[in-house]
């Protein structure tokens, strides 16, 4: 969870810092947008509006889908932190796991020694 | 009988880390108070892991358990659950067995290509090391798993979810 936290968090500072891309953020945060209207409100070349969505994509930051020939952005907090919850039950069921296999574990060793001393 | 809070028995130091290494890999780690023979043995051996592998609080049961622990192998494991009215079957083949240190698996219970499991046992002064790494066909593959487990825990989700867990 930590570690999986770690790696997102570097590709997300990575990011944001660049102003354009925090203000694009900023501008997904309240409303969704295509590539067009965030290229003419941040007065960019498709290009450039791309490359910097892409960086965002990337960072899991942001999401686009595109419909016809419209490409449009959201937000892509949300399965982020879906992800990170999912990973961290994943977890909790794994541990939960383990520790019933602690018990085994600890029973086999007892089971050795005692047999250890037997064939003595 | 031998009896201990989990909290004793499962410190720190032998926490449960699961971290997503690349689109298509999850990697568990944990390490176990015993040696390398032992905790695969306590892994591997299906008449000692039936009342165990499925802890109470997840509200499933084991209806039965076959595994042939060997290269070329196969395991099937089937599981009931009150949220689900069919009883719920996980299996698969081994491709690998080497006792005491490694196991490879396939989960063939899924329409397309499954994961690939493999888990290592690593000795180190008297405590192992198990390293599961899990490897999905696609990074579809794992997310659609991932997606499919984000909603809830009942019906279909505790399915998958224990498809990415069900393993001998």
């Amino acid at each position: 969870m930590v570690q999986y936290a770690g790696t997102v968090l570097n590709a997300s500072f990575a990011a944001l810092s660049d102003a354009t891309r925090r203000g694009v953020l900023e501008q997904l945060g309240r409303a969704d947008a295509s590539i067009t209207d965030l290229a003419e409100k941040f007065h960019m070349t498709l290009t450039g509006i791309k490359k910097h969505v892409g960086v965002l994509e990337r960072a899991g930051l942001v999401t686009t889908e595109k419909v016809g020939r419209v490409r449009t952005c959201k937000l892509g907090l949300r399965g982020l932190e879906e992800e990170a919850a999912w990973i961290e039950r994943y977890r909790q069921r794994w541990a939960a796991r383990f520790d019933e296999l602690d018990k085994l574990v600890e029973e086999l060793k007892q089971k050795e020694k005692a047999d250890v001393r037997k064939n003595r | 009988m031998y009896e201990r809070t989990d909290s004793e028995i499962n410190p720190t130091k032998y926490g449960t880390t699961v971290e997503r290494k690349s689109e298509r890999e999850l990697v568990v780690t944990r390490t176990f108070n015993g040696p390398a023979h032992i905790v695969f043995d306590a892994w591997t051996k299906p008449e000692l892991l039936k009342p165990r592998w499925v802890p109470k609080s997840f509200g499933a049961s084991f209806l039965s358990c076959e595994a042939d622990v060997r290269t070329e192998g196969t395991y099937r494991f089937v599981f009931s659950h009150p949220s689900s009215e069919q009883p719920m079957a996980f299996f698969g083949r081994y491709l690998e067995v080497t006792p005491g240190s490694r196991l490879v698996w396939t989960n063939d219970e899924g329409d397309e290509d499954g994961s690939v499991t493999t888990v290592t046992f690593e000795e180190r002064g008297g405590e192992t090391l198990v390293v599961i790494h899990k490897l999905y066909p696609s990074k579809k593959a794992l997310d659609d798993a991932m997606a499919s487990g984000s909603i809830s825990w009942s019906g279909e989700q505790f399915e998958q979810l224990d498809q990415l867990l069900a393993a001998p």
